[in-house]
């Protein structure tokens, strides 16, 4: 059977060394009325057949190596640099597990604290951990930090609602249980200075998103001004980000953050349908013993060399059980070593150039978009990669428009969760996209406002 | 300087690992105020980034490597077919937010899977979106939560839990906003069935149970502690961390669990990344199915496309989007390579591994075993305590362990054990290896009792010696960059 070396020879001996004569007496003590139930599944494939099952599967799905793409909002199509799949590929990288033998895990363990010192570098903070699952668990994570931060006597977190929907959605999963209260995204109106009219005595985190979800930039004053005014009521300011306008933009760390968390899969991690992505959580060092998730320091073996450990893991739930900080054990290091490769790989240069190449390209398509008729681009706000763009007619009847005529994958249909905004669509531009491609993408918006385009339902791949 | 020396020590002014295109498009200025003066990244040639990263990956130990016996974490081996499907375009290259139109291939292996699990666990609906093990118990205790409160049970506020439980369970019931309550083992492993009876009352949630448990035992009386949970008005969570024990011999849902996570980076074969990511879905009974994160995927009423379907009480998104989709492709291809009668071969070959180990272990007769006088499932519990050596310690033959080449159990866990060895070989070693992993044991304890520094110092073979884990923590250096001066 694959995968199972043992034979039936081996097996005979093993059976005769521990005693039995039927594998079954192993398993005396299962309840004989539910023993070996009879499986309804799939009969078993070669490795032959399911690869080529697999293939099927895969081709049904329009992938972006053969479409073209203007979709982000929370997972973007941004150039990932062939040496890093070579890296994350190596089976000693892969196949290991937690390092909890420090010893034979230095590659694991020296890879994670340079990922937490380039990633401390790139948002301007003092610590960052080894992983959370992704840009919205980190957010729950930090409201949950900023808690016990403030131990507890303030309990209420208020959100922008210009912070990712789903990183709203998933933060108010997470602490149904905790006695806290989620406010702020009540009003689409509610910009700073409303949120900072919402914070009172009992405001323990203000979290706001920069470049925000809809792709707005806030200067980096405003920020330090609502840093200033959150500090004064006693709050702390978590900010989501986006790690490759850090590439450019003054990192959160500038301007009086106290944590700061991002959607990592932005850095040399592939879109892969949502997941596994990379939970960014970065923090301020005074708060270290309040963290969750792993931490990798930096110290010496008995011979005086430099080497890396799990440190601090009196937080963690394998020491700390029902007081933990976090129950968060397995992590996501894989797609952290993905971005520590990436980072390597691109460097100071290329991270700077791919930000610089997402703002040209972007504003070039907003401007290009602007001049259609019945299409307008909101630019109260300057913005990075992405922007919105409020559409002659209904966003999903466009962007069936733009697959079926151009093989166009189309913007983020922003009507459910901002239907103040109207038919509006959030669209996401990076260095991938060519400006034949952006071209493209405005003709076919062109011609999809028509009304008399004829719009087919079905499609075909 | 070496390439393994750390990164930004090889980093140079002016190198540039990765040329990107020109503009091809009018350049629109940045506003200056926007713009960050330093950006302190290391710069690197990619021969430079190469070989640094490969010879840190040859400091670790790995499965592709050796034996790693590692208990309750299913170190087995992880199929190359697994990371050919995840890395197939149609898969690692589509981004969530597309039209569900374009993308009935890779819901359809969601699908399939959600179905699958259902059937190897027996649960009636699966959700795929939580991203870990951990995740998926604290998924499953907000359903339980969600469920008491849709009953009208407000008073509850207890979960309990043996006392060889993973921290994650306590952990997971804190985060719920519960208290966790301790039940302690009898004298064979199980759960003591008069501290449960004792400690059910109308203030209890349910149960959270690992079977077989952290023992490595499965636990005797697990209908009748169904049975007692459920009369008292509680229900039932089971910790799939050993599902590896049991496919195709037991399905955890027959017995009485009401809802369970799955670790698919252990039971299923999926790589665990040096740390992560895991996935880690959560199986429940019909009544607890309206409880599920969303969205899951469901059949149109017409059966012939797939949808993303919110169930009707869902207990909101616990991750954005579906779940670590790529670990999902992962696990989709190792159960569909099996086939019911492949799946029971990997457990029943599981269990005979870890009983083999167990039944020489005790022959051997220089490590107790606790619980020696019964079978084991997929591992078994020694003690690191050699006769004649009593100076040596588990920490030291894990230690030396390490200089015979093999990975160490996992050491100190569960709790209730004194100096615990936690041994879980899997179904995929041969018996050469564990043949090999048995004669270390034996040669260790000859040293241990002639020898003891020799363990007290180990490992002699390793990228570097005993780490100073007290100065790590009392001094934390978490970062390290540059001095800007220079």
């Amino acid at each position: 059977m694959r995968y199972i070396p043992i034979t039936d020879d081996d097996r005979r001996a093993m059976m005769e060394a521990i005693g039995i004569k039927d594998i079954d007496e192993l398993f005396a003590d299962v309840p004989a009325e539910y023993k070996y139930p009879e499986l309804n599944l799939p009969a078993p494939m070669t490795e032959m057949e399911i690869m080529r099952e697999l293939d099927m599967l895969a081709a049904e799905n329009a992938n972006l190596r053969e479409f073209a793409s203007f979709l982000g909002a929370g997972a973007y199509h941004h150039f990932v640099p062939a040496i890093v799949d070579t890296i994350i590929s190596r089976g000693e990288f892969y196949t290991a597990y937690t390092p909890y033998q420090p010893e034979i895990s230095q590659g694991t363990l020296q890879a994670a604290f340079e990922y937490q010192s380039m990633v401390a570098a790139l948002t301007g903070m003092e610590v960052v951990n080894a992983s959370h699952y992704d840009g919205s668990t980190a957010v729950a994570e930090a409201a949950i930090m900023a808690v016990n931060i403030l131990r507890h006597k303030r309990r209420t977190i208020v959100v922008s609602p210009t912070l990712h929907p789903q990183y709203r959605q998933v933060l108010r999963t997470y602490v149904q249980g905790m006695d806290m209260k989620v406010i702020g995204d009540e009003s689409h109106e509610n910009d700073f200075h409303a949120l900072i009219d919402l914070c009172d005595d009992d405001t323990a985190l203000v979290i706001v998103q920069n470049p925000d979800f809809l792709g707005q930039l806030h200067t980096p004053q405003e920020m330090q001004d609502l840093a200033d005014a959150v500090h004064a009521k006693g709050a702390l300011l978590a900010v989501s980000t986006d790690p490759i306008a850090l590439g450019i933009l003054k990192p959160p760390g500038q301007y009086g953050a106290d944590i700061v968390t991002a959607e990592g899969q932005v850095l040399g991690n592939s879109l892969s349908f949502g997941g596994p992505y990379l939970g960014i959580f970065a923090f301020r060092k005074k708060h270290v013993r309040k963290s969750s998730g792993r931490l990798v320091g930096e110290t010496v073996d008995m011979e005086g060399k430099r080497g890396y450990v799990l440190t601090l893991s009196t937080r963690e739930q394998h020491i700390r059980r029902e007081k933990a900080t976090s129950n968060i054990c397995s992590n996501q290091a894989l797609n952290a070593l993905a971005a520590a490769a990436y980072l390597a790989a691109m460097g100071k240069h290329g991270l700077r150039k791919v930000a610089e190449l997402s703002w040209h390209k972007a504003h070039y398509a907003a401007q290009q978009i602007n001049q259609l008729d019945g299409y307008e681009v909101l630019m109260d706000k300057p913005f990075f990669k992405e922007f919105v763009v409020q559409c002659p007619r209904p966003v999903a009847e466009i962007n069936r428009y733009l697959l079926e005529e151009y093989g166009i994958i189309g913007g983020y249909d922003l009507s459910r969760d901002y239907p103040h905004l109207g038919d509006a669509m959030l669209l996401c531009v990076t260095e991938m996209n060519t400006r034949e491609e952006i071209d493209d993408l405005v003709t076919a918006l062109s011609e999809a406002q028509r009304p008399h385009i004829h719009l087919n339902l079905e499609v075909s791949l | 300087m070496t390439f393994d020396d750390y990164i930004y020590d090889l980093s140079s002014p002016g190198r540039t690992g990765v040329d990107l295109p020109e503009p091809d498009v009018p350049e629109t200025p940045i506003p200056e105020e926007f713009l960050r003066e330093e950006l302190p990244l290391p710069e690197l040639s990619l021969p430079q980034v190469t070989r640094h990263y490969l010879r840190l990956s040859q400091k670790n130990y790995a499965v592709d490597k050796g034996f790693y016996p590692l208990g309750s974490c299913t170190m087995k081996y992880n199929p190359k077919v697994n990371e050919w499907a995840a890395r197939l375009p149609g898969f690692a290259n589509i981004h969530p937010l597309q039209d569900s139109h374009t993308v009935q291939g890779a819901m359809a292996l969601m699908y399939e899977l959600q179905a699958m699990i259902a059937e190897i666990a027996g649960f009636d609906a699966v959700s795929l979106q939580p991203a870990a093990g951990a995740h998926g118990e604290f998924t499953g205790v907000l359903i339980m939560r969600a469920a008491q409160l849709a009953r009208g049970e407000t008073q509850r506020h207890k979960i309990l839990v043996p006392d060889s439980a993973h921290g994650t369970n306590p952990a997971s019931i804190s985060m719920a906003g519960f208290t966790a309550v301790e039940i302690p083992s009898d004298r064979d492993g199980n759960v003591d069935l008069d501290a449960l009876k004792a400690a059910l009352d109308d203030e209890v949630i349910g149960i959270m149970i690992t079977n077989p448990n952290t023992l490595g035992l499965f636990e005797t009386h697990i209908v009748e502690v169904c049975r007692l949970v459920h009369e008292a008005g509680g229900l039932v969570y089971g910790d799939g961390a050993n599902l590896n024990a049991i496919m195709g011999i037991v399905r955890p849902g027959d017995l009485g669990i009401d809802v369970m996570h799955f670790n698919l980076h252990k039971t299923f074969s999926t790589p665990h990344g040096g740390g992560g990511p895991g996935a880690g879905p959560v199986g429940v009974t019909a009544e607890l199915a309206p409880y599920l994160p969303a969205p899951i995927v469901a059949l149109n009423d017409a059966g012939d496309e797939y949808i993303w379907h919110t169930p009707e009480k869902s207990i909101g998104r616990i991750k954005s989007f579906y779940g670590n989709f790529g670990v999902l492709v992962r696990a989709y291809t190792y159960i569909k390579m099996h086939g019911a009668e492949g799946l029971r071969q990997v457990s029943e070959t599981a269990v005979l591994n870890a009983n083999y180990l167990q039944a020489r272990i005790l022959q051997m007769g220089d490590y107790p075993v606790p619980y020696g006088h019964r079978f084991c499932k997929h591992e078994t519990i020694a003690q690191g305590k050699i006769p004649g050596a009593e100076g040596v310690r588990t920490l030291d033959i894990a230690k030396r362990l390490i200089d015979y080449d093999f990975h160490p159990p996992t050491i100190y866990f569960p709790l209730i054990v004194s100096e615990a060895l936690m041994i879980e070989p899997t179904e995929t070693e041969d018996k050469e290896t564990l043949d090999a992993f048995l004669d270390a044991l034996d040669r260790i304890a000859d040293e241990a009792r002639e020898n003891p520094e020799l363990l007290h110092e180990a490992p002699h073979h390793a990228p570097v010696r005993r780490l100073d884990e007290v100065r790590a923590a009392r001094h934390p250096i978490l970062v390290r960059l540059p001095d800007p001066a220079t």
